[in-house]
This record gives C-alpha cells, structure tokens and sequence, in this order.
C-alpha cells in the first residue's frame, strides 16, 4: 500500500515536471507570437507590463482568472462546463509519450504513435460539445466547421504517420527518432518529403490554427465554437490550442527531423565541437523552429474558404500520401540509402 | 488489492454505468457521449489485457472517427420524444421477451464452464519487450491471412455500396477549379491595347471614342491606355 502510494507521488511529481514547463511554454509562445506578427507589420507588439513587456503573459492570465464565467441562457450547463476541460486533457495527456532525449520519456510505450493519433483525433469532442451546449448559431455554425475539418485532417495525418512507421519499422517514438541515428541527411525528411508537407500542414489544420482557422473565424461567425465562453473557460481553450502547437512542432522534430539527435553526428570536427548540447536542447532547437514556423504562417496567409480546405485535405493530400507510400514500399525493398541501408530484399 | 484490480473495478463500473446511460438518458446528445465514455472504459480494460494495440485502435477508430459523425448526426437531428414514447406500454412485454432471451443466449455462450478459469487460465504476463502490434501483425499475415484479405474485400464492398447509395448523379455546381486557375495564362486574362493620348478639347466625341476602342478591343477585360 506504502509502495503504491509512493508510485503514485513520483509520478506525479514526472508528470508535473512536464506539465509545468509546458504551460509555461504555452504562456511565452502567445507573448512570442504577438510580438513576432507585430515585428512583421511593423509594430513593436506588447512592451508596456514589465520590462520590455515580458510579464504581459502573465498580466494575460491574471485577467482571464478574475473574469466572471458566463453562462448563457438555454445552454447545457453541465456540457458547457466540461467542454474546455474534454478539449485540455487529451492535448497535455498526449504528452506523456514524447521522448525528450534518450532515456527522458513518462511512459515508454509500443504503441506510442497510434497513442499520439488518438488523443489528437479525441480533442474534437471539446470543440464539438462547446459548440453544442452554447446554444449559440454562431458556436454551432464554428463547432460543425472544426469537426469536419478535424476528421477530414486525420486521415491525411494518420496516413503520413503510417509512412513513418514503415520507415522506422516502430510505433515507439524513441525507437523512430533511433532509426534515424546519424548526421542531418540520415533524418526522415528526405525520403519522406511529401509526407512531412502533409503532416505539417495537416498539423496546422488540425490546430485550428490560421490560415486553417475557420472554426473560429472572426469575420464571418464572430469566434466560432468559443464564442459563448469568457474567463477561465475560454484561458482552457487558449491554453490547448498552444499546447497542440506546440506539440505537433515537436512531433514534426521527432518524426522527421531526429529528435534529439545532433545533426552533426558523424561529421569530423563539428560532432566534437558540439558535443557537449544535450539532446533535449537539439529537441527544443527543432521544435521552437516548427513553431516560429506556425506563426510565420499566421502573419503570412490569408485564411482559407471552407470548400478549399476541403479540397485540400481530400484531394490533394489522401493522393500525395497514398501515392508516397508506394513509392516509399520500393523505396524501402531496395534498401536506399542512407535510410533503409541492410533492409532491401531486392 | 493491487494498482490493476482497482483500475479494472473502476473501469467495469463506468462502462457498465455509462452503457446503461446510452439506453436511459432522455437526451440524445447526452446519449451519445455515454457511448463515447463506455467505449473509452472498455478500451482501458482492454489495456489490462496487454491488448494496447487493440485497446488504442478502440479509441482512435470508434471514439476518434465514428462516434464524431454519430455525434455530428444526433446534433442536427430534432428529435421529438413524446411521439417516440408513444407506443411504450405496447410494447414493453415483446421487449421484455427479447430481453430475456437475449440474457439466455448470453449466459449459454459466456457461462462459467466455458470462460471459467478452469476453462481459460489466466493468460501468462508478458515481458516488457513483448509487443502486442508486432505478434497481432505476425498472425495476421500469415495464419489469418486469408480472412484479413477478405475482410478488406468486404470492406471495399461496402464504401461502393455506400457510395452509389448515396450518389444522386452529377450535379452541375459553379465551384473553383483549381487546374484550370492554374493553367489560366496572363494573355487570356489582359489585354494591353495601345492607343493615343488623351486630348482635352473636343470632350463629347473624344470620350465616346475612348469607350469604343476600350468595347471593341477587349470586351469585358480590363483595358489599359497608355
């Protein structure tokens, strides 16, 4: 009884090791995205609370906390109460399977990428009930958009990720990043190069994040499915959708671009030379690359027309996908390398 | 009593709560959830067994795909439950009797001699290496391999069934076609026409002129003068 108890401490104490920092994480990357999008319109973003306005974040969350929660009148009190939570837990569970280096994962499981898929596909049903217990047009209209979006994204998403499974020929997220042990041109990114277009673009829509952010799209249905929520409840949703950024960043890292390996492996001098980065660092590296990348997009693209990401997503990338797989089984048989080196039958 | 019995305990009892919520809870939506929520239960249990792959496709496949468009069903629908209750007294005794006949059929292929523990010893616990995808992928591509095929045939079957079910013929929509943006070329688009400057004398006759040459030369294309 003493023992399962302490089991249970330590990993709690695992599990807020990788929590804390993460919405952390989450609190600096809205500050970062307001201040790069207001870099490239020329502005200067938010540099009013605290020093060069670094404690903004932290101003952000102080307000949302004290806001009075809302609830709209006709609305499904218990469902729109648990709804922005529904949408949370699946984006911090997924976490529990990301490797951050060699030996740092929570929990080391064999069906680590299927894991990944399923809690990425569940965090509709956050979006879906908010949308649906506001008793709001406006929520309704954003809630049915984010759903057909989400279901039509995971295909492409799952169908990239089974490329990368049969590249790696494991759906344990350490044993991927250790299939592509060696320097940056051993990663995945070359011979899947389509797929990691899919994925990350499928990744982008799957945040619901612009030029995908039809779900909340402010000039046609207000916010869309979060419209009705306000203070802690609307923070909820805030807080997973940049959790799933940055997720997908990091998974994107993982998948194609070796973890945390050093992309210098193997070379002469520069392996020596940095050697002495941890590899949590290289996968950190990769990862804020991946999100400054997103919000790149956001200050960039103009937002999509509903039936265009349709076409998108059915059209354009099912085929690309299916089609690589192919290209990838022969690619595979006859053992090209560097990547699938000692693998060929051919 | 150990970490996993009280996992199981916990999780038999919200699947079973939750699968008689799907059948007793008046409101549709809600319904669907509790549905949602038993599958998730019975994944978890499915866990305990080492059948992660299983237990994984459970929730990825039914709670991330098809449950979604249930629910994207049930919400649109207006369901009106006074009519639906109807018949209710009507027809209690047949649904007693399907009932019961139900549990009988249950209790004759699930019974203790043939799940028993004599029946079906516990099965042994597995190393920690032991992967659960790789001997499922090992029997399905060869022992089973047949049924596998055949059960993919069937399936493709069934998205044509579903397809020309569903298939109205074609419809004439103005949507955009994007090939032919793409293959749209700048000639076809603008015309650049020349013309002489602009006096400003004669303004009657002058402008009348303007506007002909513009019609003539490029129809409903933006013109440019130079």
């Amino acid at each position: 009884m003493i023992d399962m108890i302490v089991d249970g401490l330590i990993i709690g104490f695992k599990i807020s090791l990788i929590l804390l920092p993460l919405i952390l994480a989450v609190a600096y990357t809205t500050f970062a995205e307001r201040k790069l999008i207001g870099y490239m319109q020329l502005r200067l973003g938010p540099n009013r609370v605290g020093p060069k306005g670094w404690l903004q974040p932290i101003a952000d969350v102080i307000k949302l906390l004290m806001k009075e929660i809302v609830i709209p009148s006709g609305a499904n009190k218990a469902l729109f109460l648990i709804a922005p939570v529904l949408f949370i837990a699946p984006s911090f569970a997924a976490w529990a399977v990301i490797p951050f280096n060699a030996e740092l994962v929570l929990a080391d499981i064999n069906v680590g990428l299927l894991y990944i898929l399923a809690m990425t596909s569940i965090a509709v049903y956050g979006v879906i009930i908010a949308g649906w217990a506001s008793n709001s047009k406006y929520a309704l209209l954003g809630s049915l958009r984010s759903a057909s979006q989400i279901v039509s994204y995971e295909i492409a998403m799952g169908f990239a990720l089974v490329a990368v499974l049969m590249a790696s020929g494991s759906m344990n997220l350490g044993e991927i990043v250790k299939a592509q042990e060696g320097p940056f041109w051993h990663w995945y990114w070359i011979p899947l190069l389509p797929i990691l277009a899919v994925y990350w673009i499928s990744g982008v829509a799957e945040t619901n994040r612009a030029p995908f952010d039809l779900p909340e799209g402010e000039s046609e249905i207000v916010a869309g499915f979060h419209v009705e929520y306000a203070g802690i409840g609307f923070a909820l949703f805030f807080l997973a959708e940049y959790a799933n950024m940055i997720l997908i960043s990091v998974l994107t890292a993982l998948f194609f671009f070796g973890g945390w390996l050093n992309p210098f492996m193997g070379i002469p001098y520069l392996e020596a030379a940095t050697d002495w980065i941890p590899g949590t660092v290289w996968l950190l590296l990769k990862a804020a690359w991946f999100l400054f990348m997103m919000i790149w997009l956001r200050a960039t693209f103009p937002r999509y027309r509903y039936d265009q990401v349709m076409r998108l997503g059915w059209k354009v990338f099912i085929p690309v996908t299916v089609v690589w797989l192919i290209i990838l089984t022969f690619m595979i048989k006859a053992g090209v390398g560097p990547w699938f080196t000692g693998r060929g039958v051919l | 009593m150990t970490v996993e019995q009280i996992v199981f305990y916990v999780f038999a009892t919200l699947t079973i709560v939750s699968a008689l919520g799907v059948v007793t809870v008046r409101n549709s939506v809600q319904a669907v959830l509790c549905l949602v929520l038993t599958f998730f239960s019975a994944a978890v249990l499915w866990m305990l067994l080492e059948a992660e792959f299983l237990a994984v496709a459970l929730v990825l496949v039914y709670v991330g795909a098809v449950m979604v468009l249930f629910l994207f069903v049930v919400m649109m629908l207006d369901v009106d439950f006074a009519s639906l209750k109807q018949g209710f007294t009507r027809y209690v005794p047949l649904g007693i009797l399907i009932a019961i006949g139900l549990l009988i059929g249950l209790y004759w292929v699930l019974r203790g001699e043939l799940f028993g523990l004599e029946a079906m010893p516990e099965p042994a616990k597995h190393a920690a290496d032991y992967s659960n995808v790789e001997s499922l992928g090992m029997l399905l591509y060869t022992d089973y391999f047949y049924a596998f095929e055949i059960a993919g045939v069937i399936l493709l079957v069934s998205i044509v069934a579903a397809i020309s079910l569903t298939f109205r013929g074609r419809r004439e929509r103005r949507g955009q076609s994007v090939p032919s943006q793409h293959r749209a070329s700048k000639d076809e688009r603008l015309h650049i026409i020349k013309m002489d400057a602009e006096v400003a004398q004669d303004d009657e006759s002058e402008t009348d002129d303007l506007e002909k040459a513009v019609g003539e030369k490029s129809g409903r294309t933006k013109g440019e003068s130079s």
